[in-house]
């Protein structure tokens, strides 16, 4: 990847987070750490929506197929936890292609039934297993578990650190993506698919790919988040979770690579702000939500590119 | 042996036969012009042939290979590229982007695409707006980016749905000049509606009347053919 102004703003950025993150108060560290996860979730996201224009409704099966991929192995089946993580990422890798290979016979409207419905089933299934995943309530990883390549995973410090290297990765990685062959076709499926079609690509072929790095992604922060906070429930492949990375790249920007974080970061203050008045607090997002497809539908980074710089990729 | 065939082609949509048992024979290197009255089933035949819609029966078979059954994409992959009727390109990228992607797909080494790109912006003309967006641009511009985006691939057979409808009478002209230029880089099958385009630079036509082929041949026997007349010519 060559380094022009696009990297090197997105390298800037990562480096101003860093200093930011160290520098905040304890409570909000905590936060951080939960919010770069996230927010890598947020960028596979984004790759099939923002990128590609799939929109999805069920990515948290992909999430939650990492997040219990690593859980269940690692807690249950005592796998060392780099195994059990490489598991949970094929575990999302495989469930993408499996449910792309029906979804994507769809498009539009049908195509956000197929996959929510998909992931109900999935979240279902977590619940049926209960005997295993403890449904709702969730099952703790216990502390001697979660060290990775001989790191303690356990400790705020290292929780903050790792969160940043991760979502660094994420943020590059998908710049490596949106760069290569396979991301100029994705962006031209999602701005004329009939005319990308007849320009002689596979654009079933591309849209499947999309969605396989999408959900190996998105297990990626699944896995990740099991192993850094230990916890690991049901709420995490209900439909929320699919609504909540859709909002993220919404309000950061589709179709950005920056987007994600910043959308994930404000969504997740909004929630915890509000949330100390009134405990409905998911009413808050909707309205946002409104108010963002209204009036600043390329979200904030998508705002910002239109209007001083369009060299942000 | 012609570029392209059509043997036997069906395509009926409810009870309507929008394609009957049509066969059709492309020669390389000659411009081929498909007319017919409105209805008479020009845009179901191209759509047959690029693969965009597949036949009920018949065969087409492209270089002396069966191609009835590949997909659109792998189609254009083999040499046929297609231009759209009503213009379809990427309005949100600039025309340069536009034509670099239609590039990549037939393209590997990046020299080759840069030479490519050029030479068909230069072609059709537009090689001073290369950085404009495409969806900022006029009509006729659209137009002719929808030609590069079809030469760029360096295709064995161009097929061009109506590429003059909507023009003003100038840019008519340009485009005849036009098509007569590409006559010598590729083979073009052309649907046009305005008889001056096609008798100025088809060297075959094929008649099209409620989805059959009424006749065929140069143009002097097809003016001078009398069904022809009486159907679509107006006497």
């Amino acid at each position: 990847m060559s380094m022009d102004r696009s990297v090197l703003f997105n390298i800037g950025l990562l480096l101003a987070l860093l200093l930011v993150v160290l520098a905040l108060p304890e409570y909000h560290q905590g936060n951080f750490a939960r919010i770069m996860v996230l927010a890598c979730f947020a960028c596979a996201y984004n790759i099939s929506f923002g990128y590609t224009g799939l929109l999805s409704l069920g990515h948290a099966m992909f999430f939650s197929a990492g997040l219990y991929g690593v859980g269940l192995t690692v807690q249950l089946l005592e796998f060392p936890s780099e195994i059990g993580f490489l598991f949970g990422i094929v575990c999302g890798l495989v469930l993408a292609v499996a449910v792309g290979l029906l979804a994507l016979r769809t498009t539009g409207v049908s195509f956000m039934i197929v996959t929510l419905m998909f992931s109900q089933a999935f979240f279902l299934t977590v619940l049926l297993f209960g005997e295993f995943t403890r449904g709702d309530e969730g099952f703790v990883i216990s502390q001697d578990k979660r060290t990775f390549l001989g790191i303690d995973l356990s400790s705020d410090d290292t929780r903050l650190i790792v969160s940043w290297v991760l979502i660094s990765l994420c943020v590059l990685g998908c710049q490596v993506v949106v760069r290569s062959r396979l991301g100029k076709v994705l962006v031209a499926i999602r701005e004329n698919e009939e005319r990308t079609q007849m320009l002689g690509f596979n654009v079933f072929r591309a849209k499947l790919s999309a969605l396989a790095i999408s959900g190996a992604m998105a297990a990626l922060a699944g896995g990740a988040y099991s192993l850094l906070f230990g916890y690991v429930g049901a709420t995490f492949a209900s439909v929320q979770y699919s609504i909540f990375p859709l909002l993220w790249v919404l309000l950061g920007g589709t179709g950005t690579l920056i987007g994600p974080l910043i959308g994930t970061a404000l969504m997740f203050y909004l929630i915890d702000i509000s949330s100390e008045f009134t405990t409905a607090y998911m009413l808050v997002a909707g309205i946002v939500l409104v108010l963002l497809t209204l009036y600043v539908p390329e979200g904030i980074v998508g705002t910002i590119r239109r209007r001083l710089a369009p060299w942000i990729q | 042996m012609p570029l392209l065939e059509a043997h036997g082609l069906i395509k009926s949509f409810g009870g309507l036969r929008a394609t009957d048992t049509v066969d059709l024979a492309v020669e390389p290197g000659t411009v081929h012009a498909l007319i017919g009255p409105n209805g008479a089933g020009k845009s179901t035949l191209v759509n047959l042939l690029s693969g965009r819609i597949l036949p009920d029966a018949g065969r087409i078979v492209l270089q002396g290979q069966d191609i009835s059954k590949a997909p659109a994409y792998r189609r254009v992959q083999m040499g046929i590229a297609y231009t759209f009727q009503i213009t379809s390109v990427f309005p949100n990228m600039t025309i340069e982007a536009n034509v670099e992607l239609a590039a990549m797909a037939r393209h590997k080494a990046r020299d080759a695409m840069a030479q490519a790109v050029d030479h068909a912006l230069e072609t059709v003309g537009l090689s001073d707006r290369r950085q404009q967006l495409a969806g900022d641009l006029a009509y006729g511009h659209q137009r002719l980016l929808e030609i590069a985006l079809g030469i760029v691939q360096k295709p064995s057979l161009l097929i061009l749905d109506e590429p003059t409808q909507g023009l003003g009478d100038a840019e008519v002209q340009w485009f005849v000049d036009l098509l007569k230029s590409l006559r010598s880089e590729t083979t073009l099958l052309l649907i046009e509606h305005n008889m001056d385009v096609v008798m100025a630079v088809a060297d075959t036509i094929t008649v099209l009347q409620f989805g059959r082929v009424l006749a065929s041949g140069d143009p002097e026997s097809i003016q001078s053919n009398a069904a022809v007349q009486s159907a679509y010519l107006g006497g």
